[in-house]
């Protein structure tokens, strides 16, 4: 297999008060066309910020990401991101939200009936075309996810960054959205990067799971590949072996091998940084 | 949102679709469901408003001033009366006015064909109803006026930071001045620079609307700027995925995020403007409500306070409705029902 994308030796250093904070150095990570690859690790590991180089939000400190052969310098469509807390425009209806990013994207090249027929379509693979026409404050969260998801997919891109897409679902929710992205995987086949905090989600849905070290200066710590057969079902691979055994290997790196050693006191999440942003400028 | 605003809502979207019998018998039945509710917002305000009025008649009949007693609801009430009907008398005079000239003017032409009639316009003074109208539109005027330059510029403010870095102590200095500290200023420049022969506009509704005008413009400003300026980041990046130009970005992303805050800039700057206008009519002579309050007082007659008292109420109705519309319009307008509040 050939490789789509190359992240080649990506350091990552922030500029702090206190002086430069290296959040990751050398991270090489190379990903083929088609397969799902987790990224885990402990909070503060720099999984997020890795993503958004790749997405193209942030700009490495040193070294590149290559896609098709091109260097990855700005953000665009053909690396869509799916956000944890979904991201859609509150104000525009689940169709109306997947149509500004269709129209953008394809523009010229669709005419109207076509449009339409790609917004539909890309919402039905998420189940979500009996409720299109509903706004994102009318559905529940799976199903806010779900379109984020569809408006994603709408890209048609290269690569689909999802950065803890179903981290703020409950766990019913979450299986449910597991098993849906599993569905559409086996239909489309696409190049996925995921970040996430759950190992059984990680096994159950890679083909590899990247283990990062814990920071400052994390890296790339195991990458474990997970040759269970597709398509797979969560009740039987409950009793599969070598799934328990897979799932153990990511424990074990999680918890001996990478022990985060001050679980008190908790980092500043992203969506804390940005509520006390609004505080200050209200 | 408490649950007695759900209820004067629905009341007012029932009264919008039916008729005011069935909207009655609707009513009769909510009075028959819930009679707490009814006790609460349709009972307890008739009696503050009667409480009120005895408390005003009462204490109004042990004032004297040198126009005679202070008025109380009665005589308010009759001047009510009265000057509606100057204002149906002269638009009487008004009409038969234009009718003579006709007449005169018609005869003039048949008695020789080459008379171009002049028409002159009736000269009679504003009525109160007409100053009214006066007030309304120089308030209008001069809202929109600041909303065309506060909310393009609060956008901008809140887009760039280095930019509202530059404009913030500005805008902080200039809000808390009074805008009346502004009028003399405003009518000297609008005196030097507004030169024409034959004005569009008075000069005094120019001075009074561009006064309420910098007073409308620090709430909008500031109000729109802290909306666009707290947008989410990650609606950013979403727009920054899609590579949407800079003026998508704003048309699809920027704007409708924050039409939330921009309707509750617009409405604190109209609350505002309407207690300005009046104070800026006095001062301007524009033909408004503050004028009309401003000519009683030196008018000095045994009905000028009950006359300055029915503007006085009528100020405050309007300025109510004027709030109520604002709302309405935001709750229409505005995606984030939850934000919309009293």
């Amino acid at each position: 297999m050939s490789t789509l994308l190359d992240i080649s030796h990506i350091d990552m250093v922030f500029d702090t008060p206190k002086g430069p904070f290296t959040a990751f150095k050398g991270v090489d990570l190379k990903i083929a066309k088609g397969e799902f690859v987790s990224l885990i690790g402990h909070s503060g590991c720099g999984k997020s910020t890795v993503l958004n180089i790749v997405a193209g939000l942030l700009q490495a400190s040193s070294g590149g990401v290559i896609l098709n052969g091109r260097e990855v310098s700005e953000p665009g469509p053909d690396r869509a991101v799916v956000f944890q807390n979904h991201s859609l425009l509150s104000w525009l209806t689940a169709y109306q939200n997947v149509e500004l990013a269709v129209k953008q994207v394809f523009g010229r090249s669709k005419n109207k009936a076509e449009t339409k027929e790609w917004i539909e379509h890309n919402l039905q693979l998420v189940h979500m075309d009996h409720a299109m026409h509903k706004r994102p404050d009318e559905i529940s969260g799976g199903m806010k996810q779900r379109v984020g998801i569809a408006r994603a997919l709408a890209m048609q891109p290269e690569i689909l960054l999802m950065d803890e897409p179903f981290g703020a679902l409950d766990a019913l929710t979450r299986a449910h959205m597991q098993d849906s992205l599993m569905e559409i995987q086996q239909e489309l086949n696409n190049t996925v990067i995921m970040i996430t905090h759950d190992v059984d989600e990680a096994v159950l849905l890679s083909d590899r799971i990247v283990m990062m070290s814990n920071g400052p200066a994390a890296t790339v710590g195991e990458i474990l590949e997970i040759n269970l057969e597709r398509p797979r079902d969560r009740l039987e691979l409950a009793q599969d072996p070598e799934y328990t055994r897979l799932r153990s290997e990511v424990l074990k790196f999680l918890y001996e091998k990478q022990r985060k050693v001050e679980p008190i006191v908790k980092p500043r999440t992203r969506k804390k940084v940005k509520e006390s942003r609004q505080h200050e400028a209200a | 949102m408490t649950d007695a605003t759900v209820v004067s809502q629905s009341v007012h979207g029932e009264q919008n679709k039916l008729s005011p019998l069935s909207f009655l018998s609707r009513l009769s039945e909510k009075i028959a469901v819930n009679p707490g509710k009814v006790f609460s917002t349709v009972l307890m305000p008739i009696i503050g408003i009667v409480v009120f009025l005895l408390i005003w008649s009462g204490a109004a009949r042990n004032i004297d001033t040198s126009l005679g007693k202070f008025p109380g609801p009665v005589v308010v009430w009759e001047q009510f009366g009265s000057l509606y009907q100057e204002h149906v008398t002269e638009r009487e005079k008004a009409e038969a006015f234009y009718e003579r000239q006709e007449k005169r003017n018609a005869a003039r032409v048949a008695k020789d064909p080459d008379y171009v009639p002049k028409i002159w316009a009736y000269t009679g003074k504003e009525t109160f109803l007409d100053q009214i109208a006066t007030s309304l539109v120089t308030v209008m005027s001069g809202f929109m006026l600041a909303a065309l330059i506060a909310i393009p510029l609060g956008i901008v403010i809140g887009l760039n930071k280095t930019l509202n870095a530059a404009v913030n102590p500005i805008i902080q200095i200039f809000k808390p001045v009074s805008p009346l500290a502004w009028l003399p200023l405003v009518t000297m420049v609008v005196s030097a620079l507004y030169i024409s022969p034959d004005p569009l506009v008075a000069k005094s509704f120019l001075n009074s609307m561009i006064t309420v005008m910098l007073c409308c413009l620090w709430p909008m400003v500031i109000n729109t700027s802290v909306g666009v300026y707290s947008l989410d980041s990650d609606l950013v990046n979403v727009s920054r995925v899609l590579r949407l130009p800079a003026l998508k970005h704003v048309q699809k992303i920027v704007l409708p995020a924050s039409v939330p805050m921009i309707f509750t800039g617009m409405r604190l700057s109209l609350g505002v403007a309407w207690m300005v206008l009046i104070a800026a009519e006095m001062l301007a002579q524009n033909p408004g409500l503050g004028k009309f309050v401003w000519d009683e007082f030196q008018n000095g007659s045994s009905n000028s306070l009950a006359r300055i008292m029915v503007a006085v109420i009528v100020i405050g109705v309007i300025g109510f409705g004027l709030d109520r519309t604002m709302l309405q319009i935001q709750r229409f307008v505005s995606w984030d029902k939850s934000k919309v509040s009293h």
